[in-house]
């Protein structure tokens, strides 16, 4: 037999030089590989950033920021970014008025009044709800809504601001609902039976002890919804129109910045052309808002775990 | 005198209770309005397109008229996109989350790349399409070709799996690491043969809930420019495709009210690949999860 002792296959082993060579790479490997994420936001800035910079080579920054009107496929066009946002937010707004409510009292029902059982249910429909592609939410705002909204309204044009507003606001219920669920979970059950201890009841425990508790996490899921909305493309290209306006009349056509860049996509604007590049300062914009959005998002739900 | 005046209180209570009990209703109505919103959909969706789900339709080409269009290009084009999509983002995402929770230092550059990932996970996707067309369309050269779609989309994932890779390995406990360790096994072995293993059902679980995202995902498609009608199917990554929910938005456009339901009938067949995928998602979550 051979005499190996423990100390010395330890050594042989350490030895290899394969075996340590394999340790001191994959770290650097691992690195590389994480700095792809970074490396995609700077690919985003630096896209949107020289594009648009060329487009306010052509067009001027004033006319972008002051005019009210969008018209990038007319022989004169006119390049007024606000028409597009007012188009969003028109869009945004009733989704958010629609969404709110109906996503905190789901909230609340399933973090304060509904059983185990009842959760284990109804959490999974709401998880299928965000997982429907917002394509299929498009058919649907078109197709379904639309047409019951004429039925009941009949003023209301083919294209208008309630039915995608609406769908929007459904899809983001489940992520209202999910989010400020887990907020309110998270109030120590002790703060709820102090409340209700006291002599209140379920409700006021809920309006006046947990609700404000959980402030910071319901807005952080609520401004998270919001960004969504903004960004939501689908929905809107195929259920708001295309003709941008800066008017209030949420009963008529309109088209949002997303729903610009697929009506330029799905077209065909020349390389280079004006209209090309304006793409992307709409591109630009839409990226501003969204995130600022996420930076107060998560400025509430620090302030949140902070609390607890 | 009394501490506390009962007929008061007994005046107020009776008001307080039915509040209380007619909200717990309208709270549960709100809930049940998700519910409503898919039933409606599924429902309308299954009418308008359920007679259409015949052979041809898996077996034909996109055509401008209705009654001989079909989803074969759509459908492998798909297939082709997810997966082309499926290895790049896994092993970016996977890579990314053993470094932030295995090697990475604590220290500000580590809380820039944490705060970068998550802000990356709310950029509208649309914008992820302009990244893609700029980047692997034009500037690399790669056309609109299922690698180009396949590049967008997996940096559009990987937040969300990087998310979730990063939960399951956090999830297994440090005594199973230290017992790994402490046997002699270096941290690459201890990775690959103990954390990897043990938190591979989490890892899952995430990839495909985020390939399902990307399957329904149309805004950055378009954006890049892929063809919704195309009467070849791809052979290779660099050939061009078209893909299902590209073709579901093509047809919504058409003014015929046939398209319609093809329409419908290519959204059940995409609806139900989705609810394939997240099956198996949930069976393996559910399965495989240890606790420990």
């Amino acid at each position: 037999m051979n005499d190996y002792n423990i100390r010395e296959m330890i050594d042989n082993k350490k030895g290899r030089r394969s075996t340590m060579f394999i340790e001191k790479m994959v770290p650097i490997i691992l690195l590389v590989i994480t700095s792809v994420s970074v490396l995609t936001t700077i690919g985003i800035l630096v896209t949107l950033l020289s594009e648009t910079v060329m487009f306010f080579t052509r067009v001027s920054p004033i006319e972008f920021l002051t005019s009210t009107e969008w018209s990038a496929f007319s022989s004169d066009p006119e390049w007024g970014i606000f028409a597009l946002i007012m188009g969003t937010l028109k869009i945004t707004v009733i989704a958010v008025a629609f969404a709110v409510p109906i996503g905190l009292g789901a909230a609340i029902y399933l973090s304060e009044y509904a059983s185990d059982r009842v959760r284990r249910i109804i959490k999974p429909i709401l998880e299928i709800l965000a997982g429907i592609p917002t394509v299929v939410y498009g058919f649907f705002a078109l197709t379904f809504v639309t047409p019951l909204i004429r039925g009941i309204w009949p003023e209301v044009n083919l294209f208008n601001a309630i039915s995608p507003g609406l769908v929007v606001g459904v899809m983001i219920i489940p992520m209202i609902a999910s989010l400020s669920e887990d907020a309110m979970s998270s109030v120590p059950n002790s703060m709820r039976e102090g409340a209700l201890g006291l002599g209140s009841t379920r409700l006021e425990t809920v309006f006046k002890v947990v609700l404000p508790a959980a402030v910071s996490g319901i807005m952080a899921s609520i401004v998270l919804a919001v960004s969504r909305a903004i960004g939501e493309t689908m929905i809107v290209s195929i259920a708001a129109g295309s003709t941008p306006n800066a008017s209030l009349n949420i009963m008529e056509s309109l088209q949002t910045m997303t729903g610009f860049i697929v009506q330029v996509a799905s077209g065909d604007a020349t390389y280079g052309s004006d209209v090309y590049f304006s793409l992307y300062a709409v591109g630009m914009t839409l990226f501003v808002f969204t995130l600022l959005m996420n930076v107060i998002a998560q400025w509430f739900s620090r302030k949140f775990r902070e609390e607890y | 005198m009394e501490l506390i005046n009962k007929n008061e209180i007994g005046k107020k209570l009776s008001g307080r209770l039915l509040l209380n009990k007619s909200m717990k209703y309208i709270f549960l109505l709100c809930t049940l309005v998700g519910l409503v919103v898919l039933a409606t959909l599924l429902i309308d969706t299954i009418i308008d397109g359920w007679s259409y789900l015949t052979t041809d339709f898996f077996t034909n080409f996109s055509s401008s008229r209705p009654e001989n269009a079909g989803i074969k290009g759509a459908l492998i084009g798909t297939l082709w996109l997810m997966a082309t999509t499926a290895p790049i983002a896994i092993i970016l995402s996977v890579g990314t989350a053993l470094y932030l929770e295995e090697y990475a230092p604590k220290n500000k550059i580590t809380d820039f790349i944490k705060i970068n990932i998550s802000n990356l996970a709310g950029v509208p996707s649309v914008v992820f399409g302009l990244l893609g067309l700029t980047l692997f369309v034009r500037m690399a050269g790669l056309g609109n070709s299922v690698l180009a779609a396949a590049l967008t989309m997996s940096l559009m994932i990987l937040p969300v799996i990087v998310v979730a890779s990063q939960e399951a390995i956090r999830s297994v406990p440090s005594s199973i690491r230290e017992a790994s360790i402490g046997m002699g096994a270096t941290k690459w072995q201890t990775i690959t043969r103990v954390i990897l293993p043990a938190s591979l059902p989490g890892i899952i679980t995430g990839i495909i809930l985020s390939l399902s995202r990307a399957i329904g995902e149309t805004a950055p498609l378009v954006v890049i420019g892929i063809p919704t009608i195309l009467l070849f199917t791809p052979t290779g990554v660099f050939d061009t495709f078209s893909a299902l929910p590209m073709q579901i938005f093509s047809w919504v456009k058409m003014p015929n009210p046939e398209f319609q339901s093809i329409t419908a009938a290519a959204i059940l067949v995409l609806l139900f690949i989705l609810f394939l995928m997240n099956s198996v998602a949930i069976y393996i979550r559910n399965k495989y999860s240890k606790r420990f």
